[in-house]
Formats: C-alpha cells, sequence, structure tokens
C-alpha cells in the first residue's frame, strides 16, 4: 500500500512520488498519515517532514504552510523545504540574528504583520538548524 | 540623389543600431529564461493551491472570513504592474487598453512599474501606492504588497480588488488580464474526483482558513508580478529580435545602392576616359 505524495513550493516542485507513510508538522503537533486516511486538511507549523520512500526515511526541513490529505494523495504545500545537505548552518544562525535584531528595534504595536513575519523566519531557522544538527 | 558618402554613413550607423539592438536581445533572452522558469514553477503551486482552496469550500460551504466578505459598493482598487523599461513591444499599451475597458470608471491605483503608473497619473486616477520590484521577483515584495492591499480592503476603503497583469502564455504571445483577488472568489471547475471527501480540519476550520487565504492572497500577486515579468522579458527579446532583422534588412538594401552608385561612378569614369583618348586621336 502507497499513496501520493506531493511537495510544492513557490519555487518549484520539490517531490512527487508514492511513498508509504509521512510525518507531517501539524499546527496542534506532529501527525502520521498512513495510506487510505479519511480527508483532512490541517495548518502546518516550521519543522520537520519525514516519509518512508523505498523502505527508507527521508527528512525535509519544511516552513510554515498547510497539507490535504485524501484517500489517495497528500499535498503539502509550504514555503520551503530543505533537504539536509541544502542547510547551511552559519548562513541560517545568521539570518536568525538578523531577524532578532530587527524584532528588537521595531514597533510591535505599529507593524504586527511584519512582528508575525519575522517571528516566522525566525521559527522557520530554528527548526532548520534543529534537524541539521540532530544527524 | 544621395552621394556615396552619405549612404557609407548611413550604413555606419544602421549597423550600430543592430549593434545595439542585438545585445539588447540577448541581455531580454537570458533574463527571459529564467523568468519563464520561475512563471511556470509557480503555475503548479497556484493549481494545487486552487485545488486545496475549492475543496475546502465545498466540504465548507458557510465559510466566513474578511477576505471573503463581498460587499455592494463600487469603489475599486487596481493593482497595476507595468514595466520600468519601454522598448518591449506593445505589452504596457494593451494593458493599458485593459485596464480602461475591465476596472470601473476612476478606480484607484496601486502601480508596480513606471510606465504605467505615468499614464494613469495622466489620466487623473488617484496613485495609492508605487513600489518597484526586483529582477526575479522575490517572495518578500509579493508579501509586501499583497499586505497594502489586504489593509485596504479590510479597513473598508475600498470594496473590490482586482490585479491587472500580463499573463504570460509563450514567447510570442502575452495576454492582458484584469483578474479580482479581493473579496476572494474560490475557484471552479477543478475537477478531482475526491473532491465529494467531507474533510477533517486541523486544528479547525477557522484556523485553517485563515492561514490559507493570506497565503492565497500572497501567492495571487507573486504570480502575477512574476507572469508579467516573464511577458515583459518575452516581448523585449521578440521586439529587439525584430529591430535587429530589420536593421540587417536595411543594411542589405543601403549596401545594395551603394554598390550600384559605386559601379555607375566607375562606369561614368571610364566613359569619361575613353571619349578624352578618342578626342586625343
Amino acid at each position: 500500500m502507497a499513496f501520493q505524495l506531493d511537495i510544492v513550493t513557490p519555487e518549484k516542485k520539490i517531490f512527487s512520488d508514492t511513498v508509504d507513510n509521512v510525518y507531517l508538522p501539524g499546527a496542534d503537533g506532529e501527525m502520521g498519515i498512513l495510506p487510505a486516511h479519511a480527508g483532512l486538511v490541517t495548518a502546518l507549523q516550521p519543522g520537520v517532514l519525514r516519509y518512508l520512500l523505498h523502505g527508507q526515511v527521508v527528512g525535509l526541513a519544511i516552513g510554515s504552510g498547510f497539507a490535504e490529505v485524501t484517500q489517495t494523495k497528500v499535498v503539502v504545500l509550504t514555503d520551503s523545504a530543505l533537504g539536509e545537505s541544502e542547510i547551511d548552518e552559519a548562513q541560517v544562525e545568521e539570518a536568525i540574528k538578523r531577524a532578532q535584531e530587527k524584532l528588537d528595534t521595531i514597533d510591535h504595536s505599529l507593524d504586527m504583520e511584519e512582528v508575525a513575519y519575522l517571528q516566522g523566519v525566525i521559527a522557520r531557522a530554528t527548526a532548520e538548524l534543529h534537524f541539521k544538527r540532530q544527524r | 540623389m544621395a552621394n556615396l558618402r552619405d549612404i557609407r554613413r548611413r550604413i555606419k550607423s544602421v549597423k550600430n543600431t543592430a549593434q545595439i539592438t542585438r545585445a539588447m536581445q540577448l541581455v531580454a533572452a537570458a533574463k527571459m529564461k529564467k523568468a519563464q522558469d520561475q512563471a511556470l514553477a509557480g503555475r503548479e503551486y497556484s493549481k494545487q493551491l486552487n485545488g486545496v482552496l475549492q475543496d475546502i469550500s465545498e466540504g465548507f460551504s458557510d465559510a466566513t472570513h474578511p477576505l471573503l466578505e463581498s460587499r455592494t459598493g463600487s469603489r475599486e482598487l487596481v493593482l497595476i504592474i507595468s514595466t520600468d523599461k519601454g522598448l518591449c513591444g506593445a505589452i504596457n499599451t494593451n494593458l493599458a487598453r485593459v485596464v480602461r475597458t475591465k476596472t470601473a470608471e476612476g478606480a484607484d491605483c496601486v502601480t508596480v512599474g513606471r510606465k504605467l503608473r505615468v499614464m494613469m497619473e495622466k489620466m487623473g486616477r488617484k496613485i495609492v501606492a508605487d513600489f518597484s520590484v526586483k529582477d526575479p521577483v522575490p517572495f518578500a515584495d509579493a508579501r509586501a504588497i499583497a499586505a497594502l492591499l489586504s489593509k485596504q480592503f479590510l479597513a473598508g476603503n475600498y470594496d473590490k480588488v482586482s490585479v491587472a497583469y500580463t499573463r504570460f502564455v509563450n514567447t510570442m504571445t502575452q495576454q492582458p488580464e484584469v483578474i479580482q483577488l479581493l473579496p476572494v472568489v474560490t475557484p471552479q471547475g477543478h475537477a478531482d474526483t475526491t473532491a465529494t471527501n467531507d474533510f477533517l480540519f486541523e486544528p479547525s476550520p477557522d484556523d485553517v482558513l485563515s492561514a490559507i487565504l493570506p497565503l492565497y492572497v500572497n501567492f495571487q500577486v507573486f504570480q502575477a508580478l512574476v507572469e508579467a515579468r516573464a511577458s515583459e522579458h518575452s516581448a523585449r527579446m521578440v521586439a529587439m529580435k525584430s529591430a535587429t532583422d530589420n536593421a540587417k534588412k536595411f543594411i542589405k538594401e543601403l549596401t545594395l545602392e551603394y554598390n550600384k552608385l559605386r559601379q555607375g561612378a566607375i562606369t561614368a569614369e571610364l566613359l569619361e576616359i575613353t571619349t578624352a583618348m578618342k578626342a586625343m586621336e
């Protein structure tokens, strides 16, 4: 038993193949999807997505987004998806630092969207770092 | 009758022009490839996003969200995506025509690109904001524009927000288009057989909807920007190619004329010499 998994970002289609299961970083915690799952739409938070392809577990650090699950197919739409080798620790740390500095200087009561965006950047970068260091 | 030196001068100047247009054609071609790839890559995401949104709206018909609220008024805000530079064929003129015919009379504008901003100013339209977008289009720019448009809509300043841009069909064809951005119209006609599913929502329908809708708006703006960019570079490449071709044709004609004149001059000279010799005998 297997099902179709598509992972798409605005820049490109990252992955499209049949897999045996997938673990998603849902808004309320990690959830595992097995074949013939009931229809589901869920928001995703930055974290690690793992899927089982030909008996091998593959991980990707993904940003926020959402996933649509149907009986035969899982579609993951996210703003970024990176494999372990694509993450540059120094660069990510630098990004966190920059975002944090900016977050400290702007007026939180005035620019709610900017604050939310920066917090999103930090969450995503932290998730990427965490994923990279786990190995 | 033009003399030899005049023609030689003209050939030289046309050659220079051809060289410039050829260089511009090559630059546009390189940029075009990147922009086209970006536009085509975004379509996949856009298709999936539309599919998900439609499935949701079917499984969850009493959806309410401020971004979905349709109002009766007719105050309209148009995001117009044109180009900063000219020499790209008729795409700006075509876009301006569509803006005139398909948006409300006197609608206010948010502009990207200098060409139509100037035109709209002349028409007396109010420009609410003007953005310049880098090349290749960064997602952050789209987010900033979408944030401004959503803010204007949610504050009740406008009842409808649309986007006028040039959709990229292929290198030869670009289609000017106006789409409605806000209130969000849920896409129709996405024939997915699994759409009969009743969906579960995690954490809750409202949370999912409020996560998806802003993303959808951001992405619509982003896609419009990249499509417009791909169209611009394609149109410029084609315009510059035909300019180069015309210049080459012109050079050929001028060279022919130049040679005719030169031969004529030689024949005339020979004639003079022989008549002079005949007279001396």
